[in-house]
C-alpha cells in the first residue's frame, strides 16, 4: 500500500492494483443547466431495475424523492430561493415548509430519511423551520447582490470518491474499485453488515429495507464495460449530466465556471473537483450556483479512514507505552 | 410566453439551453415561476388571460418609438395598404369593431376590407364560426384581392400602419402594468430586449404553447405575437419566427391529416351541405378563380385526394366521387358533440389516444355525455377513466351516474404504445420523423392502423352487396394495403405513407412534388403538402444523418412539409432585391449569376422568378405573385399586420378579459370577446364577471398546466410507478399571501370551487406564485396540474372538472387556461353533499338555471352597464 493511499491525490484504479487501467471515468453535473426533469432518476431505475421509492408527496418544492437512497441512485434537489434584495418577488414570511419530513422507509433507521438531504428540504423552509436556533437556512438570505427569485435544481449522485470510505470499511470485499476508478457494490457478495453506511461522508450508500443489502450508483459499470454512456447522462436532455474522462471533465468544468463568473454568477463554484479535499476529489463532481449546504451537501467532506494511519500510529504508541510501563513495573518489582 | 417549455417540452428545451450557452438572452413571461423561468435570464410575472395587453403594449412601444424594421415592413407586410373608409375600431365603438350583429354575435366584415374591396367580403361569419373555419388558414391566408391601394409613405390615416398605431396607442406601459400586473420597468426591459435584438443583423424567436391557444381569444393572442414579429422583421428568417409548441406528439400531424371535423387532408375544407353542393362549388371556394397565389392549383390537390380515397372508382364523370364525402351541417366540434351526447343525439363514440373524462374541459359534462351513449369504444394501453366512468367515476359518488342504470356499452380495445408500432410523427416544425417498431405489442394490443384497417374491412364485408346510397362511399373506398409483421395482418405503414405522398397513376411512379399533381385524375395523393416525403422511392422521413455531418439547416434529418422546407416564407430572409439582409443572417438569396433562388434552405419561392418580376395586369394564380411578394400563400403576397378577412373576432387583436375574470376590462365597455362561442345551458354555467354582480363569490384566478413528470391526462404516467412516484398526488400551488388569507397550510388539504364543481388537492405554498397588483386591488392566482383522475397507481381529483366551456370563435378551442374560482381549506364534501355545496355557491353567485351571461357589455347597451 502506497504511503498516501488513504488521502490526497492519487489515481484510484492504479492504486487499487490495476495495471494499465483505462482513464478514470466520472460525471460532471452542471447544475446551471439542470431543468429538473428527473429523466436521470427514471433512466437510472429503468436500466438498473431499482424499485420505486414510495408514493409520497414530500412538499419539498418539486422533490418527492427526498434524497439518495437504496432505491434512488439519482436524486434531483429543488431549492426555492426568494429574492434577497426584493423587486418583483419578495420573500414571504409565511412560506414555511412544515418540516423536512419524509416517509421514505429506506433510511438506515426506520422513519428517518437520509440525513444529508433533510438539509435540502430545509432549503425551502422559512425562519421557523423546526424551531432550530438559527436565524435562517443556508442560502435563504444574505447580503448577496441577487435581486430575483431563484429556483435551483441539482441532480445528486454517488461521488465515487478517490478515497472511498464505504470501500475502505467493507469487510466482505463486496465494494470494490473498478478499472474505471469508480466504486461498485457487488450485490451477490454484500452481507448487509451496514458498515459502509456511516463511512460515507455524503450519506449516499444505503441499505434496502426488504433485503438488507447496501445499494448505490454503479456509474452503470455494466454499460461502461460496453463503451456506453451511463443511463442518467444519456437521458439528460440539457447535458447537465456529463459523462467522460475525469481529466477532460475537469477542464470543461473550469472553463464553464470561468464563463459563468464572467457573466456575473459570482457565487458559482465547483464542488468535489479539488483533489486536495478530504476525499481526494470526487469521481462525480458538480458545478453549484450557491454554497454546498444549500443543496444539502456537506461543505467539507472527509473520508473517515483518512486518519487511519494516525490512529494506528497512536494505537501503536499507546501499545508501546503500555509495554514500556509493564516493563517498568516488572523491572521495578524485581528491584 | 404561454409556454412552460422546460417542463412540457424538456427535450426541445435543450436547444434553448444551447442557445443560451451561445449567448442568447431568454425571457419567460408567465403567470407563475416555472422550471422554464428558472433557466431564463428574466422572468416576468403576468396575469393569466392578459397577454394581448402586454403584447399590445410592445406593439405600441415599437410604433411610438419607430423601432420597426422599416424596409422589411414596407416590402413584406401590408403596412402601407389602405383600409376601407367604413372601418371603425374598438377605440371608437367601446370594444367592438364595425359590423357587429348582436343577433348572431358575429361580424359583417365588409367594412374591414381593404379600400375599394368592401363589396367582396359581405355577410355575417356565423357559419365560419360554427365550422371553425380559421383552421383552414394553417397553410394559407384567406382569399383577398391582390390589387390594393397603398401609401408607401405610411402617412395616410387609413393605411394599416396608422390604423394599427391608433389601435394600440392606449396600450402604454402604465396601462400594461394596470391590466397585467407587470411592473413598468420589467415591461420596458422586455420591449428593449426584443427590439434591440431584431433587425438586419439579429433576429428574435417567439415561442408559445397551449398557454396561448386555450383562451376565448386564443387565436388573437398568436396574431399579436405575429404582428410584433412582422414589425421587427423576424419572420421568414433564421433565428426568428413564431414557434408553436404543440400539446402532444404529432398534433401537427393530426391537423395536417386531420382528426378534425372541419378539415380534409392538407387544409382542404370539409364541404358544408348548403354551400358546397357540387364539386365545382367546393373547389372554387378553395381556389378562388381570378386571384393570385398558389391555391389556384387547389383543384389538382382535391382531385388527387379523391383519387387516393376512391381509386379507380373516382372518375371525371362522377366528379371524382365528391358526392361520397360527408357534409357538415353546423358545429360538430368536440364540445358540441358532448352536449349532443348529453341530449341523446349521439349514439356511438370512438375514443383513441384520448381520455376526455380527465383530459378535456368540463369533465363532468364529458362523463355525463359518455354515460348517455349506446356504445363507446375506448382504445388505450391502460384502463383509463374514460373506460371506467360508469363504475368508478366521480358521478358514481354523487349519484348522477348509477352503474346498473348506465346504458352505455363500453368496448375496451388494448392499444399498442408508440414503441410497438411503426409510422411517423409530425412535430411542431412540420417535420415528419419515421419511427420503427421496437417490440411487438403484448397480448391483444394492436396499432391504430391495424384497428382501422380491419374495422373498415369488416364493415365493407358486412355492407357488401348493399345498394343503399349511404353505403356507396364506403364500398367504393380503395381499401387495399399489403400486410406484414409478426402476425401477417399488420398493414404496412410505409405503403400508407406512399399513398399519402401520391403517385403518377399513368406510370405508377411516386410523385416528388405537389407541382406534379393534376386535376385530370392522372395523379393521386392523400395529402398534397406531404408530397415529396417519399420522393425518389425513399422514405425521406426516416433520414437520420447526424447534425455534424451536414449543413446547419440539417435538411437530411427527417422531412418537413412543404418540399422539405425548414423555414416558411424564407424569401423574406433576403431584401426586396434578393440580397441577404446581412451576412450574419444570410439564408436564401437570389443568385445573379445563375439567375435563380438559392441558399441554405429550399427557397420558399419560384426558383427562377427574379426579385424584379412584376406581374402583368390581368395575371392570376401563381403568375400574379410579384418578385418581392415573400408571403406567397397570402392573397396579396404580404404578411398581415391587419387581417381584413379570415378572423371571426376582429382584424386586429384587442384586449378582452377572459370569459371568467375578477376584473372589469379597463380599456373598453366590452368585457370579453363578443364573438366567443358559448354553450349557454344550465349544465355549463359561467362564473359571473364584471359588470355582472357577484364576481366576488369566485374571487381568484386559476390556471392549469402540466408537470414534466406526467403525461397529459395521466394514462401513460400515473400507471407507471417510476413516473407516478415523482409527482404522487394532486396538488394546488398558492402564494404565501393567499395561504394566509384563506388559512391554507403547506401539505394540508384545500378544495377549489367553480360553478361546475369542487375538487380537492394538497396545498403547496410557494413563492413561485405572486399576488399581482391590478388597478387598485390584489389579484391572487392559483395553479393546478391537470394530470389526475381516479384510475392508476396514483389518483386524485381532476382539474379539468373545474373548467367551463367558452370557446375561441375561430377554431373552437376551450378557454381552459384561465377561469375564476374560490379556494377553501380542507377537503371537499363527498357524495350528494358535493352537489349541494356547489349549488350553494351558484345560488350566492346569482347563477339560477335560467341565468344567461351577457355577451355584449358596451356602454351603449344600457342593460349591462356598470352596477
Amino acid at each position: 500500500m502506497a504511503s498516501n493511499s488513504l488521502f490526497g491525490p492519487i489515481d484510484p484504479a492504479t492504486d487499487a492494483g490495476y495495471e494499465a487501467a483505462p482513464p478514470r471515468m466520472g460525471f460532471f453535473t452542471d447544475t446551471s443547466v439542470c431543468i429538473g426533469c428527473k429523466a436521470c432518476e427514471v433512466a437510472c431505475k429503468e436500466w438498473n431495475l431499482v424499485p420505486d421509492d414510495g408514493f409520497n408527496l414530500l412538499g419539498q418544492s418539486y422533490d418527492n424523492t427526498g434524497g439518495l437512497s437504496a432505491n434512488s441512485w439519482r436524486h434531483v434537489a429543488f431549492i426555492e430561493q426568494p429574492a434577497r434584495a426584493h423587486t418583483t418577488m419578495p420573500a414571504a414570511p409565511q412560506s414555511n415548509v412544515a418540516a423536512a419530513r419524509t416517509d421514505v422507509r429506506t433510511g438506515t433507521e426506520p422513519g428517518i430519511g437520509p440525513a444529508v438531504d433533510a438539509l435540502a428540504a430545509a432549503g425551502t423552509a422559512g425562519p421557523e423551520f423546526l424551531g432550530m436556533p438559527m436565524s435562517d437556512l443556508p442560502g435563504r438570505s444574505g447580503d448577496g447582490e441577487r435581486t430575483d427569485f431563484r429556483w435551483l435544481m441539482m441532480s445528486n449522485v454517488c461521488k465515487h470518491c478517490t478515497h472511498a470510505g464505504c470501500l475502505d470499511v467493507c469487510p466482505t470485499g463486496s465494494l470494490f474499485r473498478t478499472e474505471f476508478g469508480t466504486v461498485v457494490v457487488q450485490e451477490d457478495i454484500c452481507n448487509g453488515c451496514g458498515y459502509c453506511i456511516p463511512a460515507c461522508p455524503y450519506g449516499v450508500i444505503d441499505r434496502r429495507q426488504d433485503d438488507g443489502r447496501a445499494w448505490k450508483c454503479t456509474l452503470c459499470y455494466d454499460r461502461l464495460g460496453d463503451g456506453l454512456t451511463p443511463a442518467c447522462a444519456k437521458a439528460c436532455p440539457t447535458e447537465s449530466i456529463q459523462f467522460g474522462e475525469l481529466d477532460v471533465l475537469r477542464e470543461r468544468a473550469d472553463a464553464r465556471l470561468a464563463t459563468l463568473q464572467e457573466q456575473g454568477e459570482t457565487t458559482a463554484r465547483l464542488y468535489g473537483e479539488d483533489q486536495g479535499d478530504g476525499v481526494g476529489g470526487d469521481g462525480a463532481f458538480f458545478l453549484l450556483l450557491d454554497e454546498p449546504e444549500v443543496y444539502g451537501l456537506p461543505p467539507d467532506p472527509e473520508v473517515a479512514t483518512k486518519y487511519l494511519p494516525d490512529m494506528w500510529k497512536r494505537a501503536g504508541l499507546a501499545a508501546l507505552g503500555m509495554v514500556a510501563s509493564a516493563v517498568v513495573a516488572f523491572a521495578g518489582r524485581r528491584r | 410566453m404561454g409556454s412552460n417549455m422546460a417542463e412540457a417540452h424538456p427535450v426541445g428545451f435543450q436547444w434553448v439551453v444551447e442557445a443560451k450557452l451561445r449567448g442568447a438572452k431568454v425571457i419567460h413571461i408567465d403567470p407563475r415561476f416555472t422550471r422554464t423561468s428558472a433557466l431564463a435570464h428574466t422572468f416576468v410575472p403576468v396575469r393569466a388571460g392578459a397577454d394581448i395587453a402586454i403584447l399590445g403594449g410592445v406593439i405600441n412601444y415599437i410604433l411610438t418609438n419607430e423601432k420597426d424594421f422599416r424596409e422589411y415592413v414596407l416590402a413584406y407586410t401590408n403596412a402601407s395598404t389602405l383600409v376601407s373608409e367604413d372601418f371603425r375600431d374598438t377605440e371608437d365603438l367601446d370594444g367592438l369593431f364595425s359590423g357587429y350583429d348582436p343577433e348572431t354575435n358575429t361580424y359583417d366584415q365588409s367594412s374591414w376590407a381593404y379600400q375599394g374591396h368592401e363589396e367582396e367580403l359581405g355577410g355575417t361569419t356565423h357559419t365560419e364560426r360554427e365550422t371553425a373555419a380559421g383552421l383552414q388558414q394553417e397553410s394559407h391566408g384567406p382569399p383577398i384581392p391582390g390589387d390594393v391601394a397603398r401609401d408607401d409613405t405610411l402617412q395616410d390615416p387609413r393605411c394599416v400602419y396608422q390604423v394599427l398605431k391608433r389601435h394600440y396607442a392606449r396600450y402604454t406601459p402604465e396601462v400594461v402594468a394596470q391590466i397585467c400586473g407587470v411592473p413598468e420597468e420589467k415591461f420596458l426591459e422586455v420591449c428593449e430586449a426584443w427590439t434591440r435584438n431584431s433587425g438586419r443583423e439579429r433576429t428574435t424567436a417567439l415561442v408559445y404553447s397551449v398557454g396561448w391557444t386555450q383562451h376565448s381569444v386564443g387565436v388573437q393572442y398568436i396574431r399579436t405575437g405575429a404582428i410584433i414579429q412582422l414589425l421587427l422583421g423576424n419572420m421568414g428568417r433564421p433565428g426568428g419566427g413564431v414557434m408553436a409548441l404543440r400539446g402532444h406528439a404529432s398534433i401537427q400531424g393530426s391537423t395536417d391529416i386531420p382528426t378534425l371535423f372541419n378539415l380534409l387532408p392538407g387544409y382542404l375544407p370539409m364541404p358544408t351541405y348548403d354551400q358546397h353542393e357540387t364539386f365545382r362549388e367546393w373547389v372554387d371556394s378553395i381556389r378562388h378563380p381570378g386571384q393570385k397565389g398558389f391555391w389556384a392549383n387547389a383543384e389538382a390537390y382535391a382531385v388527387s385526394l379523391l383519387k387516393s380515397y376512391f381509386g379507380d372508382a373516382a372518375t371525371a364523370e362522377n366528379d371524382w366521387g365528391y358526392g361520397w364525402l360527408p357534409r357538415m351541417t353546423g358545429d360538430h366540434g368536440t364540445y358540441q358533440q358532448v352536449m349532443d351526447m348529453i341530449d341523446g343525439k349521439i349514439k356511438g363514440y370512438f375514443l383513441l389516444g384520448q381520455n376526455p373524462a380527465v383530459g378535456s374541459a368540463h369533465g363532468r359534462a364529458q362523463r355525463l355525455g359518455m354515460a348517455n351513449l349506446d356504445w363507446l369504444v375506448v382504445r388505450d394501453p391502460y384502463m383509463i377513466e374514460s373506460a371506467t366512468f360508469w363504475k368508478s367515476g366521480p358521478e358514481i359518488a354523487t349519484g348522477e351516474i348509477k352503474t346498473e342504470e348506465c346504458r352505455t356499452e363500453v368496448f375496451f380495445m388494448p392499444a399498442a404504445s408508440y414503441a410497438e408500432k411503426e409510422g411517423t410523427f409530425t412535430q411542431t416544425q412540420r417535420m415528419l420523423q419515421w419511427r420503427e417498431q421496437a417490440v411487438e405489442p403484448p397480448g391483444d394490443a394492436r396499432s391504430e392502423l391495424w384497428f382501422f384497417f380491419h374495422l373498415g374491412r369488416r364493415i365493407r364485408e358486412r355492407l357488401a352487396g348493399s345498394t343503399l346510397p349511404r353505403d356507396e362511399g364506403i364500398l367504393k373506398l380503395a381499401w387495399d394495403y399489403p400486410m406484414h409483421g409478426a402476425r401477417g395482418d399488420e398493414p404496412d405503414a410505409a405503403e400508407v405513407l406512399k399513398e399519402i405522398n401520391g403517385y403518377d397513376l399513368t406510370t405508377g411512379q411516386l410523385l416528388t412534388t405537389f407541382n406534379q399533381m393534376k386535376p385530370d385524375g392522372s395523379t393521386s395523393g392523400g395529402c398534397w403538402i406531404y408530397t415529396g416525403v417519399f420522393a425518389d422511392g425513399v422514405n425521406q422521413a426516416a433520414r437520420r444523418r447526424p447534425g455534424q455531418e451536414q449543413s446547419w439547416v440539417a435538411p437530411e434529418w427527417g422531412w418537413a412539409w412543404p418540399a422539405n422546407r425548414r423555414i416558411l416564407y424564407n424569401r423574406a430572409s433576403a431584401d426586396p432585391d434578393g440580397r441577404p439582409w446581412s451576412e450574419r443572417k444570410a439564408y436564401v438569396w437570389w443568385d445573379t449569376e445563375n439567375n435563380e433562388w438559392t441558399g441554405h434552405d429550399v427557397p420558399d419561392f419560384e426558383k427562377t422568378k427574379p426579385p424584379s418580376y412584376r406581374p402583368p395586369e390581368d395575371a392570376t394564380g401563381v403568375q400574379a405573385i410579384s418578385g418581392d411578394d415573400a408571403f406567397i400563400m397570402q392573397g396579396d403576397g404580404k404578411g398581415w399586420l391587419y387581417a381584413p378577412s379570415g378572423l371571426i373576432d376582429g382584424p386586429m387583436p384587442t384586449h378582452y378579459e377572459p370569459a371568467e375574470s375578477p376584473a372589469r376590462n379597463p380599456l373598453y365597455g366590452q368585457q370579453a370577446n363578443p364573438t366567443r362561442k358559448v354553450y349557454d345551458r344550465p349544465d355549463n354555467l359561467t362564473n359571473p364577471s364584471p359588470p355582472e354582480r357577484h364576481s366576488e363569490i369566485y374571487p381568484y384566478v386559476f390556471t392549469t398546466s402540466r408537470l414534466t413528470e406526467h403525461h397529459t391526462a395521466g394514462g401513460m404516467s400515473r400507471q407507471l410507478p417510476y413516473l407516478a412516484e415523482l409527482q404522487p398526488e394532486m396538488f394546488v400551488e398558492v402564494s404565501p399571501q393567499l395561504a394566509a388569507e384563506r388559512g391554507l397550510h403547506h401539505l394540508g388539504w384545500a378544495h377549489v370551487i367553480t360553478a361546475r364543481t369542487a375538487i380537492e388537492a394538497r396545498v403547496l405554498v410557494t413563492d413561485r406564485l405572486v399576488p399581482l397588483r391590478i388597478e387598485d386591488r390584489t389579484i391572487h392566482q392559483i395553479w393546478l396540474p391537470y394530470h389526475w383522475g381516479n384510475e392508476g397507481v396514483v389518483t386524485g381529483d381532476s382539474a379539468n372538472d373545474l373548467v367551463g366551456l367558452a370557446l375561441d370563435p375561430n377554431v373552437l378551442i376551450q378557454e381552459s387556461k384561465v377561469g375564476t374560482c374560490d379556494i377553501q381549506p380542507g377537503r371537499r364534501p363527498i357524495g350528494p353533499a358535493l352537489l349541494r355545496y356547489v349549488a350553494d355557491y351558484q345560488q350566492r353567485a346569482g347563477l339560477a338555471p335560467d341565468h344567461h351571461t351577457p355577451i355584449v357589455t358596451t356602454s351603449e347597451d344600457g342593460n349591462h352597464g356598470e352596477q
